[in-house]
């Protein structure tokens, strides 16, 4: 039995971070799906910056269990860095601007996660709603910097290692989010299949007996904050160099709102559960904006409300009741099973 | 000196508002324990429906308030009955979700009946104008305020504290398998304290709509400050949230006046150093969930 038992763990150590043939046919979708509308660009760079973002929430929700609704304090903070730096001509070569910005967000998410890891559900969620708003506070005190309600003006990208010009038609922008979403999301696999990123799981079902057994709560869930303040700065900076943008709206409540919503629709606690959700998310939305242009919150207010009484989870099985039967056509049963078990519990 | 007695006394009847606001919410969040964040729904509901009682069909103004109480409690308790019930005991997150849908839908609706223009009660002649007392200015509308304030907090507290209701209450939160042992009916209990606490919301969204402006974003511009006032009051009593409104109210008047460079910064601020210190609210007990 004992033998039995130890070579079923390593089996599935092993398992675990190993691609699966579906993953890869889902980038390929996604380069074919940006090659296939060049005049879809723009929307379709929103989308990636938003499944970046989502997959930043999905590090801290879905894995770790800690619910946040001022997700945008970071967003925020990595586009005013990007924009600041670039108006003042600091930085212009806008990968180093990116990183840059990821780092500012990080320092934040460090110095805001032991506020955080106290307490209840309920105080996290106010914790971190103030947080956002404290940041939105902050922002509109200090035009001098931030150029208040206004927004920061003069942003002008620089060509990207001097050999990418940004173009009107948003085609570098795109490649450029994709390129940052792939890599991001390389490394976001590699964490939550590493160690740490199954402790965090274990902190996730059950706080105490994690630490019962020895995993540092506190720590862990400090390190993954951190980590996901940096992906959400990211998103920010990227935000701000592919749209030229960065105004007091990036803090918006509505922002981290829309955020969880994201995850909710495609599914917390597997990355794809982001990239997914936020591409729904962001389609709906168009949807909606062009059935009724004024009042489309209200359907997307509606879909949040059926969600929540269906069920988030009896909703991710229909949806992923068509993908499971082709799949069993076409691979047998393992594959189905397979990506069923992604999904979170 | 005057100034400082004028700030005070405009803290205080700021402070009672927001009581007024955000009592309900004590209850529904502080003893229920659901995370409901479109109260400040029903507070514009009661608002619209007073303003469109006294601006369009000319009611008088203290004639409307009771009814904007009514009308929020009968959404409330049909929202309660329909979807709110099956949500007790679901996850934070889930009623957060849910909750948000709900202020979504809220804020289109109003815009799409009401239009997006931000609208004011007409007072009646006795509520306009100040009483002078040694110098500082008493605003006739903002007394009212405090006065109705104070009676709803004492009320509160003895209906929580002394009546049969009360403690019925409190035993079907505490533990709503014993309590309907011993034959208390908790669905319905629950029902009446929600559409109760979404009366309140009604009166103090009617009350505020002079003083806050009423337009379609009023649930999402005043949520947090709802929220503030129970998270860092707590909610073992009625005199947290009264407390925790108070020294908002004084906090953000007082704030805006002498440091107006920083804005709300003071009031994020203190609420958050307040929930680090102590995680259940000043006057919490420990969280049961």
């Amino acid at each position: 039995m004992t033998t039995n038992a130890q070579t079923d763990v390593g089996f599935h150590a092993k398992q675990h971070g190993r691609w699966h043939w579906s993953e890869f046919a889902f980038w390929i979708v996604v380069l074919a799906v940006g090659l296939a509308f060049p005049s879809r660009y723009l929307i379709m760079t929103e989308i990636l910056r938003l499944a970046l973002f989502a997959m930043s929430l999905d590090l801290i929700l879905g894995y770790a269990g800690i619910v946040s609704l001022g997700h945008a304090a970071f967003f925020g903070v990595g586009a005013y860095c990007a924009g600041l730096l670039s108006v003042h001509g600091i930085i212009n070569e806008p990968v180093l601007a990116l990183i840059v910005g990821g780092l500012a967000a990080m320092v934040l998410g460090f110095a805001t996660s032991f506020l955080v890891i106290r307490g209840v559900d309920l105080t996290r969620l106010m914790v971190t709603l103030g947080i956002a708003l404290l940041m939105e506070a902050l922002a509109e005190r200090f035009s001098n910097i931030t150029g208040g309600t206004d927004g920061l003006q003069g942003i002008d990208i620089q060509p990207i290692f001097g050999v990418f010009a940004f173009d009107m038609f948003g085609r570098t922008g795109f490649f450029y989010s994709l390129a940052v979403l792939f890599v991001l999301f390389l490394l976001a696999r590699t964490i939550v299949h590493s160690p740490f990123g199954l402790s965090l799981r274990a902190i996730k079902n059950n706080p105490l007996r994690a630490a019962a057994v020895g995993i540092p709560v506190n720590k862990r869930l400090i390190a993954i904050y951190t980590v996901a303040a940096f992906y959400a700065g990211i998103a920010g900076a990227l935000f701000t160099q592919t749209t030229a943008l960065a105004s007091l709206d990036v803090f918006s409540f509505e922002r981290s709102a829309d955020l969880v919503l994201m995850l909710v629709i495609g599914g917390s606690g597997y990355l794809y559960g982001g990239l997914i959700g936020a591409a729904v998310f962001r389609m709906l939305q168009e949807l909606f904006q062009w059935i009724t242009p004024q009042y489309w919150m209200f359907w997307i207010g509606l879909v949040l409300v059926v969600i929540v009484l269906v069920g988030r989870h009896r909703i991710h099985a229909y949806a992923l009741w068509l993908p499971n039967l082709i799949l069993k056509q076409i691979a047998g049963r393992k594959a189905a099973v397979a990506l069923t078990d992604n999904e979170a519990p | 000196m005057t100034a400082i007695l004028t700030n005070l006394f405009d803290g205080v009847a700021y402070g009672m508002l927001l009581f007024v606001l955000a009592c309900g919410l004590a209850v529904t969040l502080g003893l229920m324990n659901f995370v409901n964040l479109a109260h400040g729904a029903f507070a514009m509901a009661g608002g619209y429906v007073c303003a469109v009682l006294v601006n369009r069909m000319g009611w008088p103004f203290f004639a409307a308030l009771p009814l904007a109480f009514v009308a929020s409690a009968v959404i409330g308790a049909a929202l309660e009955r329909t979807l709110y019930q099956h949500l007790y005991a679901r996850s934070h997150l889930d009623q957060v979700l849910f909750s948000i849908g709900l202020v979504f839908m809220s804020v289109a609706a109003v815009d799409y009946v009401m239009g997006s223009s931000r609208i004011f009660i007409k007072l009646p002649d006795v509520l306009q104008g100040q009483f002078d007392i040694f110098g500082v200015g008493v605003g006739r509308y903002r007394l009212m305020i405090i006065a109705i304030c104070g009676l709803l907090t004492v009320g509160l507290q003895l209906v929580l504290s002394r009546t049969r209701f009360g403690s019925r209450l409190r035993a079907a939160v505490d533990d709503p398998r014993a309590a309907s042992g011993l034959g208390i009916n908790v669905p319905q209990v629950f029902a009446f304290t929600f559409a109760f606490g979404c009366g309140l919301a009604g009166l103090g969204g009617a009350l505020s709509a002079e003083i806050l402006g009423l337009d379609p974003y009023f649930p999402l511009k005043f949520m947090i400050y709802f929220l503030i006032v129970v998270t860092v009051g707590g909610s073992s009593s009625i005199t947290g949230p009264f407390l925790a409104s108070l020294l908002l109210g004084i906090g953000d008047v007082a704030g805006k006046y002498y440091v107006p460079k920083l804005g709300p910064f003071v009031i994020y601020t203190i609420m958050i150093v307040i929930l680090i210190w102590r995680p259940n609210g000043l006057f919490g007990r420990t969280a049961t969930r």
